[in-house]
């Protein structure tokens, strides 16, 4: 009892200093794998933070170390104040994770599936009936409680699973690619959900391989092949960039993205429609007099200087160790 | 308080899980019952009408009447007839006849030989060739034990009835009280033993799969990740259970009881507590087993590794002290050895509760050596 008491004493500290969540040197091998290599993490409470990145890249095992599932292999991580993985016990009543899969159990209801975790997390039944009844209200789930949970559609268990997370009020809240299965409507829905989380005091957690998702992050770290890449306000990352964008039109696009990608201040083309953007190196100060004065600037029909987005940071800061990959991976990402 | 608030959490959603699971539920009714009609009927250790061939060279109305007279004892049946002992031989081999029994063609001169035995003296003459041969000669096929044994038995049958004599009353060397099981009906071993394999099948299956299901289902992260301790989540795993087997055990021997004349002597006490230790040993048994596979058809596999013993080793089948020395050691390491033993006594022998306290402190010990176990083996982690 008093050790529940101590911990929630801690926990309250935790949220009222300036990191919710402080790693250095976090790693995870998986045999010869290092699927997180080295991640210094700071995140300050009251916020969203985002990890951004393709599939593979280490986000659900950063996630597991983080709620102190998984061991670390190296590194140092302080969670609300306690020390992973030794302090895990008494972090997970502060805590609230959704898993990447659905983890709650398909042949119990609604209903069923909230009471069960209201009781593992030690409601007292009367909390546990009010606490109920207002998520039931909050995440439009009031009629289908009793509905199974198996045979509900994506958006539905996404909305089950986020209760569920909340249910007991945690702190800290860690949502692994949330949004995966749901359409972009209720992807809009699901985020105005969590903002009105953060307001309440939370921090919360995100992963997530959506760029749009990840523009609404207050911070975020792009990650690849579990090494950081980035870490920042999207604003400040898009400012940081060291890329100009451009975007061209023309007669002849995929030949002109050919022959622009060839080109070594050229960090990369993608055609979006009837128009190329370009991703034009920093070294480069007049992006557009210097493109039109190329050979293959002869067919352009139009050359503009736009605002970067965050696909272009993400463009940027992953691709520059492997120029092939970046094409590829960059259209992953935006998938 | 919020430890008992877990256990009841994860009691209720295995109950409800339960629930939905119509096939497992009907399963828990139906095994019992199809069971104890199976093995009530069928197993039976006293063999009868083993189909046999007949060869009889002697052709004689006194043949015949031999013949008949062996049929009588029902240890026999012939169905089929042969004039040679090759045609005979050939039908064992087939399969067709278990046995054939051949009348030689002097079965005359062989029976009022034998008939001209001293009836005070028990057996003729070992050195007297000619008076200690046999009437007639038996070929079994002996890879079953158990009919050439019934054979066997036929091999001192009195023949006074074929010479027309009036019975030679044989004294037995010894005296035989039957005690317990006068009738000597299979059945009265059977039931109790039933309840310990039925038990032990049922229970560790259940549990076996307990842990490995919230894995493979994908649940375990979320579980791991709430503040449940392993040895709650272990003790609300098998509750539930706790009464199915109760059910189980009910059923069996409420029907041996009223179909088989299973009788039920000893006291309801002892009965309960033996039944109970033996249910929580068996499902603590299950989860430490679950702890250690990493899919249900692994599961399934260790539950029928257990199981094959269970039935064979435990007293079930054969007479444990019949075993060799090495097997009865093993037996020892089962539960359902140690349940089957002490049920037999409770119900066939009218023992009490402190007559079968070292059985069922043995189960009690294993079961919560089996539940720290398996809790232990129980990690919060992923990895
Ligand atoms: N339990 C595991 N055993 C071995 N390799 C693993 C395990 N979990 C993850 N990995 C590997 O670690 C890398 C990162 O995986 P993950 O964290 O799931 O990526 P993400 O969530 O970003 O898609 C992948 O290459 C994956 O195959
Ligand atoms: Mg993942």
């Amino acid at each position: 009892m008093t050790a529940a008491a101590d911990a929630c004493a801690v926990s309250e500290a935790a949220a009222d200093s300036d990191v919710a969540i402080s790693a250095r040197g976090l790693t995870r091998r998986f045999g010869d794998l290092i699927a997180v290599d080295a991640l210094d993490l700071q995140i300050a409470p009251r916020s969203i933070y985002g990890f951004l990145g393709p599939n593979g890249c280490g986000k659900t095992t950063t996630v597991r170390m983080l709620t102190g599932l998984l061991t670390p292999s190296a590194g140092e991580v302080r969670v609300l104040g306690h020390r992973l993985p030794a302090e895990a016990e008494i972090l997970k009543r502060n805590i609230g994770y959704m898993t990447q899969k659905f983890s709650l159990y398909e042949d119990l209801t609604v209903l069923e599936n909230l009471r069960f975790v209201a009781s593992v997390y030690g409601l007292e039944p009367h909390d546990a009936k009010s606490r109920i009844a207002e998520l039931l209200g909050t995440y439009a789930l009031e009629p289908l409680k009793h509905q199974r949970a198996g045979s509900m559609s994506g958006g539905q268990r996404q909305r089950l699973s986020l209760a569920a997370a909340i249910l007991h009020r945690p702190a800290l809240l860690f949502l692994d690619e949330p949004t995966s299965a749901v359409d972009p409507e209720h992807r809009r829905d699901f985020w105005e959900r969590l903002f009105d989380l953060v307001d309440a005091g939370a921090t919360i957690l995100v992963s997530t391989h959506y760029m749009d998702e990840a523009e609404r992050c207050h911070r975020l770290a792009i990650l690849e092949n579990g090494h950081k890449r980035a870490d920042g306000s999207p604003a400040e990352l898009m400012a940081a960039m060291g890329a100009h964008v451009l975007e061209v039109e023309g007669p002849y696009l995929r030949q002109t993205k050919t022959a622009l990608t060839a080109l070594p201040e050229i960090l990369s083309a993608a055609q979006l429609g009837s128009r190329l953007r370009v991703l034009v190196r920093d070294r480069i100060t007049e992006p557009e007099r210097w493109l039109k004065e190329l050979p293959v600037a002869r067919d352009l029909t139009q050359i503009a200087s736009v605002r970067p987005s965050l696909e272009d940071v993400f463009v940027t800061c992953t691709g520059q160790n492997r120029p092939q990959d970046q094409q590829r991976e960059a259209n992953e990402v935006a998938a | 308080m919020k430890a008992l608030r877990r256990i009841l959490a994860i009691l209720t959603k295995e109950l409800l899980q339960l629930r939905r699971d119509r096939v497992t539920l009907a399963m828990v009714i139906m095994i019992p019952l199809i069971q104890l009609m199976l093995f009530g009927y069928a197993i039976n250790t006293k063999v009868r009408d083993i189909p046999a061939a007949l060869v009889d060279q002697s052709n004689s109305a006194l043949g015949r009447v031999l013949a008949q007279t062996v049929e009588a004892t029902q240890v026999v049946r012939f169905t089929e007839h042969y004039a040679d002992i090759a045609a005979a031989e050939d039908a064992i081999r087939e399969g067709r006849v278990r046995a054939a029994f051949i009348i030689p063609a002097d079965l005359a001169q062989r029976v009022a030989r034998s008939g001209s035995v001293r009836p005070e003296l028990a057996t003729p003459p070992a050195t007297d060739r000619e008076l200690s041969r046999p009437v007639a000669q038996w070929l079994v096929d002996a890879s079953d034990t158990v009919i050439a044994g019934a054979i066997k038995g036929l091999r001192g049958m009195p023949l006074a009835e074929l010479m027309r004599e009036p019975v030679n009353r044989t004294v037995p060397t010894f005296a035989v009280a039957l005690l317990f099981n006068p009738s000597q009906r299979t059945v009265v071993n059977i039931v109790p033993g039933l309840v310990g394999v039925i038990l032990t099948m049922t229970m560790i299956m259940f549990t076996s799969a307990a842990i490995v299901r919230e894995r493979e289902r994908g649940n375990m992260e979320m579980l791991i990740n709430t503040p449940v301790r392993p040895i709650e989540l272990m003790i609300g795993k098998i509750l539930p259970y706790v009464g199915i087997g109760l059910v189980q055990a009910g059923i069996i021997l409420g029907l041996g009881h009223l179909v088989f004349a299973v009788p039920l002597y000893g006291s309801l006490l002892a009965l309960a507590c033996l039944t109970l230790v033996f249910i929580g040993a068996s499902l603590s048994l299950g989860l430490v087993l679950s702890t250690i596979a990493k899919s249900q058809l692994q599961a399934t596999q260790m539950t029928i590794f257990i199981l094959l013993p269970s039935i064979m080793l435990s007293g079930f089948m054969f007479p444990y002290e019949g075993m060799p020395l090495a097997a009865q050691h093993i037996a020892e390491i089962l539960p359902a050895t140690h349940f089957i033993r002490a049920i037999r006594a409770v119900l066939l022998r009218d023992a009490r509760l402190e007559d079968i306290q070292e059985d069922t402190l043995w189960l009690l010990g294993f079961m919560l050596i089996g539940l720290l176990l398996a809790s232990l083996r129980f990690n919060k982690r992923l990895g």
